[in-house]
């Protein structure tokens, strides 16, 4: 289920089963069963790690206050992290074939302007919802198509869509702020299931998290996205659309996004040309920290989601603190560079303790490819 | 795709003649659009060439043209740094800090300025070769790290006009010969920069890391010191253009220059520098600054809303980016004709 640096994965794998536990293999039982078994104790190092951070962030945070881990504080924390954190669910697949999309910041404010100037334009919310949403399909479509059609690096390409998507947002709504939402609509971004402390944008998230799961790890598009990202040629002979592929990846990022802006006018009853500054950072940060290396090839939405919370905790816990939100953007800068770090270390901290024990040399050349390295 | 094929490289021999070659270069090119550019506007609107207005906007250009520069140098090396405006807002700040709290000389407080940059710039540089964390998500971290420590050298205060030396702010509008002292010192930069690369061992080592960082590091260049170098550099030139913030506009926020990373890096992409690494140039990283600043100037004078400014920036990079991929292809192209005859 896993491409941890640790597991014994080979290669673009495109034969079903091999690189996930929740597909059952039609082979043979006893070899499935290894697997699995393989698979989850390579889970286990990346994501016990992220569970025992999130561990020690709620321990810190019941040492703060006492009304920590109340669900009131649960509802309100999680509220507020909910749109970078969908965000980074359709942002783990498009990190891990390799690419990026820095424009979903931007994606949020204009969808949110969009959304704004049409209410204000008389247009009912049930008609501009999916209108905006079709901006977002639009939007990741036109990075899509540019990436694979031009063959240019998303980082350029993207970064000149977080300038084109923001000044359009200006363009939209010019300097006025949209705020007279009807109040049906903003209670589903500020509003609990009834009769408890789940808000509605938790539970939207925990649906869009299990159908990230099973695609990324239980269907051939998760294959093909993994097998893109360790091998782009390679995949490509045999017979892999990479370019369809990353251009759905990118329009299911804009669409995503621009749900991110729907929710965040929602949560916060505005529509801003500003709406969404700042957050690719926070989606970035999630994704990495939940095990997605950025060179691509590696990652799993499980570690993403333990990041989701591990952020959402995070924030919540210096908020108690009494830190304010411009010095916990230092917080989670400092977060996504030693989420990078961390594990390097850990890593060769394991090949000091082998030369110690069995007073070897390590490895002076680089693991080939598909080699285990322990 | 192999889009890093040097654009001033391809084709030997066809077009020989001077014209051709000059067509076939991307500092030739843009500059020629900047000039073409400029005379429109200049039609359009003749206060465009009012000595107050050319030097207003020409200041600006060259702080972001110094701060390009730096940036080209990471990005040849096939890296970025996303840090840059976070530092020049640190540096301009700090610097405004020392000048009011501390009453240190005005010297003392710009080489404190620059540094900083270089103090910040080798922090960049020692997460990503020493730590080995890519230069996309260090820098990410580093821009908004910085961001926060502004926050808290700011403190909820600002930073005006008073606060500062009497004249603090003259040097941004003088002239010296008719050219705007931040020029001068732009165009010193970017002298000394090109120099360094066409004609060092270190400028040598910066291209061979962005082609190729293993073959280089094979035949013995130190890829690793080399990468550091460049992110100390980048570092130290956006806290020269830190401090050149702080006299241009002599009142500063916490969230000063924010923004401006995104018009650095616009600068050197549609300045011809690949970010596929290896190939481009500091002097077309420079006119990609005055292009961008030619573009910006051109909204005010024109009375055009300032809204559409981020839609043209992304427009202009998306454009020169894939003018290049096209351009580059139909190069191999040719060559591969050329070569079956």
């Amino acid at each position: 289920m896993t491409h941890d640096p640790g597991a014994a994965s080979v290669k673009p794998d495109l034969s079903p089963a091999t690189t996930d536990v929740s597909v059952p293999a039609g082979g043979s039982s006893v070899g499935t069963v290894s697997r699995a078994l393989g698979a989850l104790s390579a889970i286990a190092r990346i994501e016990l790690f992220l569970v025992v951070i999130l561990i020690v962030l709620v321990w810190w945070g019941v040492q703060l206050s006492p009304f920590f881990l109340t669900g009131p504080n649960f509802g309100f924390s999680s509220q507020a992290v909910m749109e970078i954190s969908i965000m980074a669910l359709a942002m783990t697949p498009i990190i891990i074939t390799g690419e990026i999309d820095l424009s979903v910041e931007s994606m949020v404010g204009l969808s949110s302007c969009v959304l704004g100037w049409l209410w204000a334009s008389g247009v009912p919310l049930e008609a501009g919802i999916p209108i905006v949403l079709m901006v977002g399909v639009a939007g990741g479509l036109f990075n899509g198509v540019i990436v694979t059609r031009l063959g240019l690096p998303s980082l350029v390409v993207t970064l000149a869509t977080y300038a084109l998507f923001r000044g359009l947002a200006h363009v939209v709504l010019g300097s006025t702020v949209i705020s007279n939402f009807p109040t049906g609509f903003t209670d589903f971004g500020f509003g609990y299931v009834p009769g408890t402390f789940v808000p509605w944008t938790l539970l939207v998230f925990l649906l869009l998290a299990i159908v990230a799961v099973a695609l990324v790890h239980g269907t051939w598009i998760g294959r093909q996205v993994f097998a893109v990202g360790k091998n782009k040629d390679a995949s490509r002979y045999s017979g892999v659309r990479v370019g369809a592929l990353k251009t759905g990846l990118f329009a299911v990022s804009g669409l995503v996004a621009a749900f991110a802006g729907i929710i965040l006018t929602s949560r916060t009853s505005t529509a801003s040309p500003d709406n969404g500054l700042n957050m690719t950072l926070a989606v970035v940060t999630i994704a990495v920290l939940g095990g997605v290396d950025i060179n691509g090839g590696k990652g799993t939405v499980p570690g993403v989601i333990l990041a989701v919370f591990i952020l959402g905790t995070l924030k919540s816990a210096l908020t108690q603190a009494g830190v304010s939100t411009d010095y916990q953007n230092v917080a989670i800068g400092l977060l996504l560079i030693v989420s990078v770090i961390a594990p390097q270390l850990a890593r060769q901290s394991r090949v000091f303790v082998d030369r110690v024990r069995l007073g070897r040399r390590p490895p002076t050349r680089a693991p080939a490819p598909g080699e285990v390295v322990r | 795709m192999a889009l890093s094929v040097p654009a001033n490289v391809h084709a030997p021999g066809g077009l020989g003649s001077l014209l051709g070659r000059l067509a076939r270069s991307r500092e030739a090119t843009l500059a020629g659009v900047v000039v073409v550019l400029g005379l429109l506007v200049w039609l359009e609107a003749p206060s465009f060439l009012s000595s107050t207005n050319l030097i207003s906007v020409t200041s600006l250009t060259a702080i972001v043209a110094i701060a390009a520069v730096g940036e080209a140098l990471v990005i040849i090396t096939k890296n970025i740094d996303l840090s840059v405006e976070s530092t020049m807002g640190l540096v301009a700040f700090v610097v405004a800090v020392v000048l009011k709290d501390d009453n240190v000389p005005v010297a003392e407080a710009w080489a404190i300025g620059i540094g900083l940059g270089l103090a910040l710039g080798m922090v960049n540089g020692i997460v990503i070769t020493i730590f080995r964390v890519p230069s996309i998500v260090a820098t990410l971290g580093t821009l908004s790290i910085y961001r926060g420590l502004t926050y808290l050298v700011a403190n909820g205060r600002e930073i005006t006009n008073s606060d500062l030396p009497a004249g603090y702010t003259d040097p941004s509008s003088q002239t010296f010969f008719g050219v705007p002292l931040f020029v001068l010192l732009a165009i010193a930069v970017v002298i000394v920069a090109a120099l360094a690369l066409r004609y060092t061992v270190f400028g040598r080592a910066v291209y061979a890391v962005g082609s190729n960082e293993e073959a280089a590091a094979t035949i013995g260049v130190r890829a690793r010191s080399t990468v550091f170098l460049v992110f100390a550099v980048s570092g130290m030139l956006a806290g020269v253009a830190g401090v050149l913030w702080g006299i241009q506009f002599g009142q500063l926020y916490a969230s000063s220059a924010s923004g401006e990373s995104l018009a650095v890096i616009a600068a050197v992409v549609v300045g011809g520098v690949s970010i596929s690494g290896g190939s481009g140039t500091v002097i077309g990283a420079a006119i990609g600054a005055l292009f961008l600043g030619l573009i910006n100037n051109a909204l005010v004078v024109l009375n055009l809303p300032q809204e559409w400014l981020n839609v043209i920036y992304g427009a202009v990079i998306l454009l020169a980016v894939a003018t290049d991929a096209l351009i580059q292809v139909q190069a191999l192209r040719a060559r591969a004709r050329s070569r079956q005859r």
